[in-house]
């Protein structure tokens, strides 16, 4: 069972967020970058399919210098092979061109299974996964907390409003993998080093026949920070909890008409 | 100028209030408003589309439609964009719009927006507004011209409104199904319960609850107010609560009208599920809690003193 992961490298889920000089992207100086949250569910999965049947996880990332680090990281996890398609300053958030570029690079490759998260924290889409499938012609699902993989076909459980969806699909398919689906592991210090070895195949994307600066299909006009909120109005309820309570009680119905 | 397609979403012939927000949204922009309905035996909640602004309503019936599958629907709704030729194409941000909005583009070609929370309109060109870095900042951006313009409406974002109006129903001609993902079942939640994602009012609990039993507090002040139980990440991880009521980062993103965050700290990761919400309460007894700092109106107290005379006085109104 040959697995490949899709592997975004993202600012780390704590970082604070600075307007760039351009006014459309991030200042990046200070940065941490880390492999996006919901792919540690999608490496950890193939992990754990290749470790129970054999065969290979191949990690693919699109994107500058930065993402060869989040790529380290896969590998001193456990991942087999890496690869780095160097660029995407100009695409980010551009999530058909990123399909496109991924599909470019996965297509001649061996596969059951393509793993990706379901959405890349930052640009925050969950679309490439969906994109990606499309372009290959594969079946998907996405959104998936519980997985069980045989042979030539998968069974999924996807999170719905209100419930799960339960999905059976032939092999190869792509899923995208959402929080319950495992507990990714950390590379111990054994992988890290054994990591430094593996080498990282790098790909250029004018290789792949994709033009970069060809106009994309999102074009980002403006970045903003969130408008200030306004101070809310505190109320203090350590010595009358009971008349706190009805002060907010009345605040919600006759000022703020929520309730 | 060209209309505007919008995919609405069903389950069990009941047409989804994210859909009919959607469609309304869609109204709202000026233009010719389609639907596209894909399902089995849905001819009923079509007819009903026209109410909301939908003049031409396209249905795909189909026994094979029965269950959601985004190969199914998306030549369902491609089916339609031949039809009708839109300019724009939008989605209910629900999970199956955002699952189903870019399978659609790709097969057209073309790139999507998510979750839109503001929309602005030149000619038939949108410049839309939506959350990135977990809402840390709003990008305004474009599809680079190219159409049709997908687009995923954050949940309620846009209102739902009634307008006088019947829409013709339309047969989706020529439909070629052949689904390799498909939905065998749909397990729903024990007890029917609101999920947080539809939900018009949250109350939330967080590590400050202490416990799992104690989750039926939050619950009491929930009922009071007809709304659905979030929690915190810190709550989930612990065992207290599913997953399915994670708000936040690796949760759910919510806007509901009114939402109550009690004892939860208000941690960056917290807030990307939240913040766009209309109203924010926090209940903390820390008085330097961060999240004071995005609420509307907070009170400084332990919640266990707290939401019991609120459970009554909201029963008193
Ligand atoms: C990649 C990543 C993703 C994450 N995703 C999410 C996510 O989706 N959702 C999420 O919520 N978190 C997420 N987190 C975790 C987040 O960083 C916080 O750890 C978490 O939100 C804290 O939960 P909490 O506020 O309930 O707990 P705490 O931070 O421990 O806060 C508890 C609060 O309760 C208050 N309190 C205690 N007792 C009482 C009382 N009796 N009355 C009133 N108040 C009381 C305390 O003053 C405190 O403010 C994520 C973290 C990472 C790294
Ligand atoms: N530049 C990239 N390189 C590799 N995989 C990516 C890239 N961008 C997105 N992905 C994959 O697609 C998923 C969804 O990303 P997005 O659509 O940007 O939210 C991510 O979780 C990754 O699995």
């Amino acid at each position: 069972m040959n697995c490949i992961v899709c592997m975004a490298s993202v600012p780390d889920t704590a970082s604070v967020i600075k307007i760039g000089g351009d006014g459309k992207g991030i200042d990046e100086s200070g940065i941490k970058w880390i492999v996006s949250p919901y792919d540690e569910y999608a490496l950890e999965e193939a992990l754990q399919i290749t470790e129970a049947q054999g065969g290979e996880v191949t990690v693919v990332t699109y994107g500058p210098d930065h993402a060869e680090a989040a790529l380290r990281d896969c590998l001193a996890r456990g991942a087999h092979q890496a690869v780095h398609i160097r660029g995407g300053e100009a695409t980010l958030g551009d999530s058909l061109t990123i399909a496109k570029v991924l599909a470019a690079a996965i297509k001649d490759r061996e596969y059951d299974l393509i793993l990706c998260g379901f959405k890349g924290v930052g640009t925050d889409c969950g679309q490439v996964g969906q994109m990606l499938a499309e372009l290959l012609d594969l079946p998907h699902a996405a959104n998936v907390t519980e997985l069980e993989v045989g042979d030539g076909s998968l069974t999924a459980g996807r999170d719905v409003e209100g419930g799960k969806e339960k999905v059976e699909s032939p092999l190869p398919a792509l899923l995208t993998c959402q929080k319950g689906l495992n507990e990714p592991r950390y590379a111990a210090l054994k992988g890290i080093m054994a990591a430094k070895k593996k080498p990282v195949e790098k790909v250029e994307v004018s290789s792949l026949g994709i033009d970069e600066g060809g106009g994309g299909f999102y074009a980002v006009e403006k970045l903003e920070l969130p408008p200030e909120k306004a101070a809310g109005t505190i109320i203090q309820g350590d010595d009358d909890a009971s008349a706190a309570a009805a002060e907010l009680v009345k605040l919600l119905r006759e000022e703020a008409k929520a309730i | 100028m060209a209309g505007i397609l919008v995919f609405v979403e069903q389950r069990g012939g009941e047409v989804r209030k994210a859909s009919l927000q959607a469609v309304s949204e869609a109204k709202r922009q000026g233009g010719p408003v389609s639907a596209v309905l894909p399902g089995s035996g849905v001819g009923d909640a079509a007819a009903g589309l026209g109410a909301w602004g939908a003049d031409t309503i396209y249905v795909a019936d189909d026994a094979k439609l029965g269950f959601y599958s985004a190969e199914g629907y998306a030549e369902a709704v491609v089916k339609a964009v031949e039809q009708e030729q839109p300019s724009a194409l939008f989605f209910a941000g629900t999970a199956m719009g955002r699952d189903l909005a870019p399978r659609v583009a790709a097969r057209l070609g073309v790139g999507a927006i998510a979750d839109a929370v503001g929309l602005t309109r030149d000619g038939d060109a949108f410049s839309v507004r939506r959350p990135v870095y977990s809402g840390k900042a709003f990008a305004t951006a474009n599809t680079g011209g190219k159409t049709p313009q997908v687009i995923s409406l954050r949940p309620n974002v846009f209102a739902a409104e009634e307008v006088a109006g019947a829409g013709v129903v339309v047969a989706v001609d020529g439909l070629s199904l052949s689904i390799r993902a498909l939905v065998k079942e749909l397990i729903e939640a024990e007890g029917g319960e609101l999920d947080v994602a539809e939900a018009d009012i949250i109350v939330s609990g967080g590590r400050g609850i202490k416990g799992p039993e104690n989750f039926a507090l939050i619950k009491s002040l929930a009922d009071a107010l007809g709304g659905a139980v979030g929690a915190s990440r810190a709550a989930v991880d612990a065992g207290w609560i599913e997953h399915s009521h994670q708000v936040g980062q690796t949760g759910k993103v919510v806007s509901p009208s009114l939402y109550i965050a009690c004892g939860i700290s208000g941690a960056i990761q917290h807030l990307a599920g939240m913040s766009s919400s209309k109203v924010i309460v926090a209940i903390n007894k820390d008085p330097d809690a961060p999240i004071f700092k995005i609420a509307d109106y907070g009170v400084v107290g332990d919640l266990f003193d707290v939401i019991p005379p609120m459970v009554e006085a909201i029963k008193a109104l």
